[in-house]
């Protein structure tokens, strides 16, 4: 566990809260965590996701089975030192209100006995990653943040030490829909820098899917229902229960995974201003279609020109065209381009570039073809 | 009262300082071992309950009888036993003190909201240090709170404590001033202790206040 990220397996872990013969709040569960990847537990309301995520760290002993990182047996160390090395992130945030943010965030440094300096320097550093200004936020205590700013100095908390491991439990739900997208954001951004292990626990599909390199769903009784990544699992639910919990629109929700720039992209037939008629026909002719889109000197997009209104022998004029396609960033969801195609005149996508330059066009065949693709097209 | 004596004497109180002095001083050394000794118990009673919640209840019984039992009868009960003593007079005084600090101490503790100790927990703080650095101190406004509540009552008690001859100032309300019919003596005695009593609270509001910033925080 000295690595930047752990590896996390659990081995047939169960947990009976109660006596022998009770239900078990987790059932012979088999997980393997790989490291640097954000793995969500996601399921209905007790299914024993909290649990499953607590015996990592042991705030939770398992009944039976194993749970190793990096290959060490959990219930060989002892617990106050595992929790050291683990980042914590619980649904309440849990701030120690006696303590200011800087205090707050010092914690497990404290506990490990880092010199002071060096605590100083690595809260600055902290508070800084999680966007706020530590001048103004080092000495303020708990009562005095917003939800929001107590979410992040929870997350800042639980990176002190630089775990290798965080385990994050419904880390997002206290704040409001907007907020909880933005720190979402935030977070997956953090983690494209810091690449840890992370357990996320959630009810919530949409953040599942947002947030998980994989997703283990849960059913009641802690019964793993399917591991996978967020497009498989929207593609082929392994089982009715997956499919009715992820949703009737999962087609919906597996384009919003993938992005414009995963398409083939076809090359349209161009014309430009100022062009002869005559020519654009002719390509129109070689090319078998009907429709020409007119750009520009600077190469933008300005509107398709039918074949059928390009009779004459004058040059194209911007006139000529019909605007109404809707343009599209490569980095555009394929969800969102799917939208703004449906709701135009012209159910064809103009992909630009930064610079508004065409890179091609996106159909909406071309959309659902991917949803009748297996899994693994996307992303 | 003797006849053609005046309610009250400036000249007897300015003659009698140092006697003063020393009844005050009395007064606060058997309040300061009632309540010293008092806190004492009791927090290793509320540690008690902290781990073995099920003590609880038969704690709270006892210390509430012995609470609710007069105060002159409980110095007297003990006086077969320990005599006209000093001990006597601490065993009632800590006696009382002790339904007041457990209650705030055990109620303090229990306050800790549950999402901060599972985080405490999480973090890797041992169960010493999570309760000295993160329990008692979020339970500290409540537990001074009690300690306040201890320190006032005691201090009139103590007053009583002077039936079985401890001095303090109840000797100059009661042996000086009652019995000798010196109201002077009673109305001294009487504003020291109140005077006493409230220099004591304020000092004790002024420390807590010192010791929780942050629970002042969210008023600011
Ligand atoms: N300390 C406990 N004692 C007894 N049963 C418990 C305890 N903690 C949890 N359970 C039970 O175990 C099951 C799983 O609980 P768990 O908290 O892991 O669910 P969860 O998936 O996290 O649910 P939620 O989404 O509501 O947080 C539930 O049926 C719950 O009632
Ligand atoms: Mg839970």
């Amino acid at each position: 566990m000295t690595s930047s990220a752990a590896v996390v397996t659990l081995d047939h872990v169960s947990k009976r809260y109660g006596p022998a013969g009770t239900p078990p709040a987790v059932s012979d569960l088999s997980l393997t965590i790989p490291a640097g990847e954000i793995v969500v537990l996601v399921g209905p309301s007790g299914c024993g996701k909290t649990t499953t995520m607590k015996m990592i760290n042991r705030l939770i002993e398992p009944t039976t089975g194993r749970i190793t990182i990096d290959g060490e047996d959990v219930m060989r160390l002892p617990a106050v030192e595992l929790r050291r090395r683990i980042g914590y992130v619980i649904q309440q945030v849990g701030l120690f209100p006696h303590l200011t943010v800087a205090e707050n965030v010092a914690v497990v440094p404290r506990l490990l006995r880092w010199p002071e300096t060096r605590v100083r320097d690595r809260v600055e550093e902290l508070l800084d990653l999680v966007r706020l200004d530590p001048a103004t936020y080092r000495d303020r205590y708990p009562s005095a943040l917003s939800g929001g700013e107590r979410q992040r100095v929870g997350v800042a908390r639980a990176l002190a030490a630089d775990p290798p491991l965080m385990l994050m439990d419904e880390p997002f739900g206290a704040v409001d829909p907007i907020l909880r997208d933005r720190l979402q954001n935030e977070f997956l951004r953090l983690q494209a820098q810091v690449r840890k292990t992370i357990v996320f626990v959630t009810h919530d599909v949409d953040e599942a899917i947002k947030m998980a390199d994989r997703i283990a769903i849960l059913q009641r009784g802690g019964i793993l229902a399917q591991y996978d990544t967020p497009d498989a699992i929207l593609a082929e639910p392994a089982s009715e229960f997956v499919s009715r919990f992820v949703g009737a629109d999962r087609g919906l929700k597996r384009l919003s995974l993938g992005r414009v720039r995963d398409l083939a992209l076809t090359s349209p037939t161009t014309a430009r201003v100022g062009e002869a008629r005559a020519d654009v026909r002719r390509r129109l002719d070689e090319a078998g279609a009907e429709y020409a889109l007119l750009l520009d000197e600077s190469d933008k997009p300005i509107g398709w020109i039918e074949r059928r209104d390009l009779s004459g022998d004058d040059g194209v004029t911007p006139d000529d065209a019909t605007p109404g396609s809707p343009t599209l960033q490569p980095e555009s969801t394929l969800r969102d381009a799917l939208s703004a195609m449906l709701g135009s005149s012209v159910q064809l996508g103009v992909v630009v570039d930064e610079a508004e330059r065409v890179l091609g066009v996106v159909s909406v065949d071309a959309i659902s073809e991917v949803l009748r693709a297996p899994a693994a097209t996307v992303r | 009262m003797t006849e053609g004596e005046p309610l009250f004497r400036l000249d007897w109180v300015l003659q009698h300082l140092d006697m003063l002095w020393q009844r005050i001083g009395e007064h606060i050394l058997v309040t300061v071992i009632a309540v010293a000794a008092g806190f004492v118990i009791s927090f290793g009673l509320a540690l008690a309950v902290r781990r073995y919640p099920f003590i609880y209840g038969p704690i709270l019984a006892i210390s509430g009888i012995l609470y609710a039992i007069p105060s002159i009868a409980l110095f007297v009960l003990f006086i077969p036993i320990t005599g006209l003593s000093l001990l006597t007079a601490e065993i009632a005084l800590v006696s009382y003190t002790l339904v007041i600090l457990v209650r705030n101490m055990v109620t303090g503790l229990r306050g800790v909201p549950p999402e901060v100790i599972e985080a405490a927990r999480g973090m890797g703080y041992t169960d010493r240090q999570r309760l000295w650095r993160v329990e008692l101190p979020i339970a500290m406004p409540i537990i001074v709170a009690g300690l306040r509540i201890a320190t006032v009552t005691t201090i009139g008690l103590v007053t009583i404590a002077t039936l079985i001859g401890m001095g303090g100032l109840g000797y100059l309300i009661v042996n000086i001033g009652v019995q000798r019919r010196f109201p002077t003596a009673t109305i001294t005695g009487v504003v020291i202790v109140v005077l006493l009593s409230t220099a004591v609270d304020l000092g004790l509001q002024l420390l807590q206040r010192r010791l929780t910033p942050w629970a002042r925080a969210h008023e600011a």
